[in-house]
């Protein structure tokens, strides 16, 4: 098939489910790129505090309404699932910080990053110790009827997904360029010791940092399990390309990071039906773009090109 | 009980090949690979296939499966080329997880997830080797890994050896001393893919099967974890590494407690060696031979002025 012979109707689908996928890819990406921002690392673990935030938040859903339930009440324990499973995702990244990043911030470069990777599979492997390998699924707190636009039918979830991923999105971009905190953060990703000597509390907006990516990702690990499934191992497929979508955008970058997310959530989309790539050579995607976007503009669509000096 | 110890003996042997391999280029070179499992993938295949459809023999298949994983060495080394620390670490994880895709979807050559069985014994120096003898196969895979082992250290102990190790140490500062990064980095990926290629090749003939699963992302780790375990940038201490994470991994086996002890646990301890051993000891139990720099420009002098 051809991109000239779909259908206006049928392209436009896939549009709204590539944005969809690439809403989610955006708010992990966030994570990594606010993290890789000021620490200059990637943390490994991301993907693991939102597959655990995910976890959180079913588990509370069907605490307070024994699933099944529709309607006013299973919106609001639905609200209040995500509220918390944010939370408990930024106490996570906090603590994950604190005992495996922190001690090691003047160590080689290899040192923290081996430390993130052991991080990442510890949690992977006590979720499925403890919550078991089978996939389950995050029950809709609504009626998910699609709803025919035209041709398009278009689910309320995608809907939502799109609405509160162009919220925070918009409020994180917000905060970072209106506010003092946000300031005191980009002032430390660009020199601590500057940073440190103006007043600011260096660890303290360290742990903030880790505190919005995580929350971020919980909810981007909420909307992943009500979309397709959850799993202990959800979070590596997905950080992995999420980290992809940040590296696309330019890492460090928080506008590239939403770019990425949304460019490689449409690629992979696309790939599949206009290319024709077998689903099972999906994720080969992902991967593909990394490499040529190193190869060609390693430091990413939005930022400049800067050679290492000394 | 023999034939167990055996079995952990020719494990060490395997898995220490791939993990002084995996020691160039993370210990001396400092590039973090996450794709050793991968090229391990790629040799075990290359023998699985060359051995059952095109009837090669064992040895034939063997070299062609380290060249086949040093092929794909320089291939994925050339694009990571440019990229440092982290990327490279995704990059190679990239790289392995399309491997892993590529096996368990080309159905018509590597038979999909089912995995190729029936790779025949290999037949050298007289003997027949077979699954129910272990000995000879242990003899054959330790000769090997001292060939390994040899031929690393001489490279480390080389101008090349100082050559990885000042990359690693500072890559800028390495390439304003005339040292081309490029090629060493690529020599190295190459090498370590080389032996990951070799101790896959054995995997596949000792084990007359090879499945796509078995060579997962945990397999890297793994790995990765016996060579921080033993110490980063010490051959001696890998296999050490090596020695310590296999027997640790097969003792529930031998005690019989196999059974209640879930799999993830073996996984989790892995996940805390890597972080623990970061922060309290990140050269290692073993550490790093520090290189006696006095010795070596001494050597170099004798060498200029023959």
């Amino acid at each position: 098939m051809n991109l000239f012979n779909l259908p206006h109707t049928e392209l436009l689908q896939h549009l709204i489910n590539g944005l969809t996928l690439g809403a989610i890819y955006s708010l992990i990406a966030l994570g990594y790129t606010m993290v890789y921002g000021i620490l200059k690392f990637i943390n490994f673990a991301h993907g693991e505090i939102l597959m655990l935030g995910a976890y959180a938040g079913y588990f509370l859903y069907y605490f307070l309404c024994e699933g099944s339930q529709t309607g006013g009440f299973a919106i609001i324990a639905f609200v209040i699932s995500l509220i918390v499973a944010m939370l408990i995702s930024s106490f996570l990244g906090v603590i994950i910080e604190r005992i495996a990043y922190r001690p090691l911030r003047k160590a080689p470069r290899l040192a923290p990053l081996l430390s993130a990777i052991g991080v990442s599979i510890i949690l992977m492997n006590l979720a499925a110790l403890f919550f078991g390998t089978k996939s389950r699924k995050f029950d809709y707190p609504f009626d998910n009827t699609a709803l025919q636009l035209g041709n398009i039918s278009v689910t309320p979830n995608q809907i939502m997904i799109l609405i509160v991923g162009i919220i925070l999105m918009a409020s994180l971009k917000l905060f970072i360029d209106k506010t003092r905190l946000g300031k005191a953060m980009r002032a430390t990703s660009q020199n601590q010791a500057v940073a440190s000597l103006m007043g600011i509390n260096v660890n303290f907006i360290i742990s903030l940092t880790f505190a919005i990516g995580s929350a971020l990702a919980a909810v981007a690990g909420i909307f992943m399990s009500m979309e397709f499934k959850l799993y202990p191992t959800m979070g590596q497929m997905a950080g992995l390309k999420a980290f992809i979508a940040a590296v696309v955008g330019g890492i460090g970058n928080i506008s590239g990071a939403m770019l990425g997310g949304i460019l490689l959530g449409l690629l992979e989309t696309f790939g599949v039906v206009i290319i024709g790539i077998p689903q099972g050579l999906k994720d080969t995607i992902a991967f593909s773009v990394l490499i040529i976007i190193l190869l060609f503009r390693p430091s990413g669509l939005l930022m400049k090109n800067i050679r290492e000096k000394v | 009980m023999l034939n167990f110890i055996l079995l952990i003996i020719i494990y060490i042997g395997i898995y220490a090949i791939a993990g002084i391999g995996l020691n160039l280029i993370v210990g001396y070179t400092g590039l973090l690979s996450l794709c050793q499992a991968a090229f391990i993938a790629i040799g075990a295949y290359t023998t699985a296939i060359f051995m059952t459809a095109l009837h090669f023999g064992f040895f034939e298949a063997m070299l062609l499966s380290g060249l086949v994983a040093a092929i794909f060495g320089i291939l994925i080394g050339i694009p990571t080329l440019r990229l440092k620390g982290d990327y490279l670490a995704i990059a190679t994880l990239g790289f392995g997880e399309i491997v892993k895709n590529i096996i368990v979807n080309w159905d018509s050559v590597t038979k999909g997830p089912m995995g190729i069985n029936g790779i025949p014994g290999p037949q050298a120096f007289g003997i027949t080797f077979s699954a129910i003898d272990k000995v000879p196969w242990a003899v054959l895979i330790w000769a090997i890994l001292a060939l390994c082992y040899y031929f690393v250290r001489r490279i480390v102990r080389s101008r090349i050896g100082r050559a990885l190790e000042a990359i690693r140490e500072d890559e800028i500062a390495a390439s304003a001393m005339g040292i081309n990064t490029a090629k060493y980095k690529i020599g190295a990926f190459t090498t370590g893919a080389f032996m990951a290629g070799i101790a896959g090749s054995l995997f596949a003939a000792y084990n007359q099967s090879v499945a796509p699963l078995t060579f997962d992302f945990m397999m890297s780790i793994m790995i990765l974890c016996m060579a921080v375990l033993g110490g980063l940038g010490n051959n001696f201490a890998t296999v050490v590494g090596v020695i310590i994470i296999v027997i640790a991994s097969e003792i529930p086996r031998l005690v019989g407690i196999s059974h209640i002890i879930p799999p993830q646990i073996n996984q989790v301890i892995f996940g805390l060696i890597l972080v623990l051993m970061m922060i309290y000891r990140p050269q290692g139990i073993i550490g790093r031979v520090k290189l006696n720099y006095a010795k070596i420009i001494k050597e170099e002098i004798l060498h200029l002025e023959r």
